[in-house]
């Protein structure tokens, strides 16, 4: 089913899209979207959304289930507090990308924002993934508790001389981030160390970024044919010691 | 290095001739202050926290908890209190760790504020003959109503907001599935489906268990996110957005990996013995309009059918914030006093930051008020409401309604021990070990609530119909039916209530 957003407000489109799935739509294209927030917020189940144009704030938040595929750029909050799903983006992903995520992947072609990341947990088999294929801003995996995140730097649009901004994984105490390439020690913020990949890790790496590669068309051998660095906190309780009360 | 080692709080006394060496005592303490030595119950007056536990547990009555007659040479400011938190802090280096609420600030403003009723002029109402509304309804509530007539009917054409339908004008207060035991949640839940009001899943996510109770649920998005997902979202009975709370403003939490057990982990949706740590702020969240983001994606989520509550501290510039919070679209404010209590927060935050409930009420009435928004949202007061009396102050001061938290939690049983964090509630409230949930037996405990919840309504009748007032709404905002008794002129003039006599 095809629903053009064009100049309808937010809550108007999106009330579209969920009369659309609750008549048992399953396929929808939504076009010339321009910044309408709130995307497929809180939709379950096996569903497939394709956004032309730019989808605004907090695509995919809460989403469980469906696969949202952005042809352009998204803007902040893309899979906020997401469960599980994929979000799809051939352009550029913003600020807050996969706040909180708990399970399900996020693939952008482009560079990333600021606090990307943030607070994603893992949960059993509930692993959630980004990979982002440019450059990721300031505060990239702060408070991570689970989950990875994978940045490439092959698809610098924002032209950065480096792949990642300052105070990477302040404050981890789980998961894991994969850079492909050297990150300088600097860029650590604390409670997160440089760890070399274990055969485990290559493995769970080139699984994730197979199916990246296949997704934007890109050759696989050549893509992880670098050093990658990997980046993991040093205790899972970094703050068992701060307190104290007799 | 030889060091004074502080001296214990209590004393347990326990008599010998009537000790008839059963050991319940000793089963019944979980903070190890009691064990068998030497053919008898020797007490260990160190690790004591007056909990009472043995002392009702005592078939003889043979234990009594004295204070500890041995002091420490008396000074007004370095207060034994004091003393012991420097000692503690110069062996350990950390922050010290406190539960329930504010212990410096002793003085409760709703103590001086006196409530009004009728003599001659106007008719008390007795409440035991005439009918006395409590019933409250949270949400945004019309401008103005329209109406459209259909030939002989008459139809409401505004479109209404989602409202929580309250019988009561008191919820119960968001306390996670962590900070609590699964009994005491499960218990609180019951009593809210019994009178017909709230109680909140707090952040830790809500147990399966808590499920058929969920539209009696106000299910919490904190900064941690824990436990947040569509089936919850959507089983609520309203969804509120944890800012901050009275006994720790402006910081995050930090559950011990060593309380995520397996059930823990599963509502929380976290692994099992991994710090849970929530963010001091929201990382989505860095303005209004960042909060207006996220209250409507709650809206959006909810499909527009669910309140949405944002919660905050009581901190300085409160009114300026509600009004923003308002704006944002907040079906409810709901604002925590700096008494309110907690599982654990630094001692440092719980009793040096926010302001009062009774101050932070009345300047956040005043001010939607003054700005012609006060429609738009409902106002839910807490920290610190002990009696009817509070219930009805706060009302007055321009509360919709309340929340109680500790008060709840002493009808379940807890007497105040302030060792939450511990996790070794002996009274099965504040812990995950299962001997000691097995205590307490949620639908007893459910009944307890719901008793005191009924207590309190009756009485809010009585306080009404002796004020000739017959609807909760006439009581609500309407401060000259307060007096203040022994308040400074500023303090009355940001209550907006007359002294007494005046």
């Amino acid at each position: 089913m095809r629903i053009v957003a064009d100049y309808k407000h937010y809550k108007q489109l999106n009330e579209e899209v969920f009369q659309a799935v609750q008549a048992g739509v399953a396929e929808l294209t939504l076009e010339d979207v321009n910044g309408q927030r709130f995307i497929a917020d809180c939709l379950t189940g096996k569903l497939k959304i394709d956004i032309y144009g730019t989808p605004g704030n907090d695509l995919g938040m809460f989403m469980d289930g469906p696969t949202v595929t952005v042809f352009g750029n998204a803007q902040d909050g893309v899979g906020n507090t997401m469960s599980s799903g994929k979000i799809i983006i051939h352009g550029d992903g913003r600020d807050i990308l996969g706040h909180s995520m708990r399970g399900g992947k996020i693939f952008v072609h482009g560079d990333v924002g600021y606090r990307v990341g943030i607070h994603m947990k893992t949960y059993k088999s509930n692993v959630p993934i980004i990979v982002a294929g440019g450059h990721a801003g300031d505060f990239l995996g702060e408070y991570m508790a689970g989950g990875m995140i994978i940045v490439l730097g092959i698809h610098n649009s924002a032209k950065k001389s480096e792949i990642l901004g300052d105070w990477v994984a302040t404050g981890q105490h789980g998961g894991a981030i994969y850079v492909r390439g050297n990150v300088d020690e600097s860029k650590l913020g604390n409670g997160a160390s440089q760890f070399p990949l274990t055969a485990d890790d290559e493995i769970a790496v080139k699984k994730v970024l197979k199916e990246y590669c296949q997704v934007f068309g890109l050759d696989l051998e050549s893509v992880v044919d670098s050093e990658f660095t990997k980046i993991a906190p040093l205790s899972h309780r970094p703050y068992a010691a701060l307190y104290t009360s007799e | 290095m030889e060091m004074y080692s502080s001296v214990p709080e209590f004393r347990v006394v326990i008599d010998r001739q009537a000790c008839r060496l059963c050991k319940r005592c000793i089963e019944n303490c979980s903070f190890g202050a009691l064990e068998w030595r030497d053919n008898k119950v020797k007490a260990f007056d160190d690790r004591c926290v007056a909990c009472q536990r043995c002392v009702s547990m005592c078939p003889e009555d043979a234990i009594a908890l004295r204070r500890m007659p041995s002091v420490m040479s008396a000074h007004p400011i370095w207060t034994e209190n004091a003393r012991r938190d420097v000692f503690t802090q110069s062996r350990t280096g950390a922050i010290l760790l406190a539960s329930t609420g504010n212990e410096l600030h002793e003085r409760v403003i709703f103590d001086n504020l006196l409530l009004d009723a009728c003599q001659v002029t106007n008719p008390a109402i007795d409440p035991l003959r005439e009918p006395i509304e409590l019933r409250t309804y949270i949400g945004r509530k019309p401008r103005f109503v329209e109406l459209e007539e259909l030939g002989d009917s008459v139809r409401l054409k505004t479109e209404l907001s989602p409202a929580l339908r309250l019988e009561i004008p008191i919820m119960i207060a968001q306390m996670s599935y962590g900070a609590i035991s699964l009994e005491a949640h499960e218990a609180l839940a019951r009593a809210a489906v019994m009178r017909g009001t709230t109680m909140g899943s707090g952040e830790g996510g809500l147990h399966k268990k808590l499920y058929p109770y969920a539209d009696h649920i106000i299910v919490q998005v904190a900064s941690g996110r824990f436990g947040v997902h569509p089936a919850y979202l959507k089983a609520g009975a309203a969804v509120e957005v944890k800012i901050g709370q009275g006994a720790k403003p402006g910081i995050g939490g930090h559950l011990p990996g060593t309380k995520i057990t397996e059930e823990i982990s599963e509502a929380r949706m976290i692994p099992i013995g991994a710090d849970a740590i929530s963010p001091a702020p929201h990382h989505d969240i860095y303005s209004i309009e960042d909060l207006a983001q996220l209250v409507n994606s709650l809206k959006e989520a909810t499909r527009y059918k669910k309140p949405v509550l944002v919660k905050i501290a009581a901190v300085h510039n409160v009114a300026a914030i509600s009004s923003g919070i308002c704006r944002a679209g907040a079906d409810a404010i709901v604002i925590d006093g700096f008494r309110a209590g907690t599982g654990a927060t630094p001692k440092v935050i719980r009793d040096n930051v926010g302001i009062p409930i009774e101050l932070a009420l009345a300047s956040v009435d005043q001010r939607l008020r003054e700005e012609g928004i006060r429609n738009e949202t409902s106002i839910i007061a807490s920290g610190t409401i002990r009696n009817s009396g509070d219930v009805a102050k706060a009302i007055a001061l321009g509360a919709d309604a309340v929340k109680i938290g500790t008060a709840a939690l002493i009808a379940l049983g807890c007497t105040v021990c302030k060792r939450c964090y511990t996790g070794k509630c002996a009274w099965g409230i504040a812990t995950q070990e299962p001997e000691l949930r097995s205590r307490l037996d949620p639908v007893e405990g459910a009944q307890r609530v719901s008793n005191l919840l009924l207590a309190w309504s009756i009485e809010l009748k009585e306080i009404l119909g002796a004020a000739g007032i017959n609807s909760i709404e006439s009581l609500r905002g309407n401060r000259d039916r307060l007096r203040g008794y022994g308040l400074d002129h500023t303090t009355l003039e940001i209550l907006g209530v007359q002294p007494a006599g005046s």
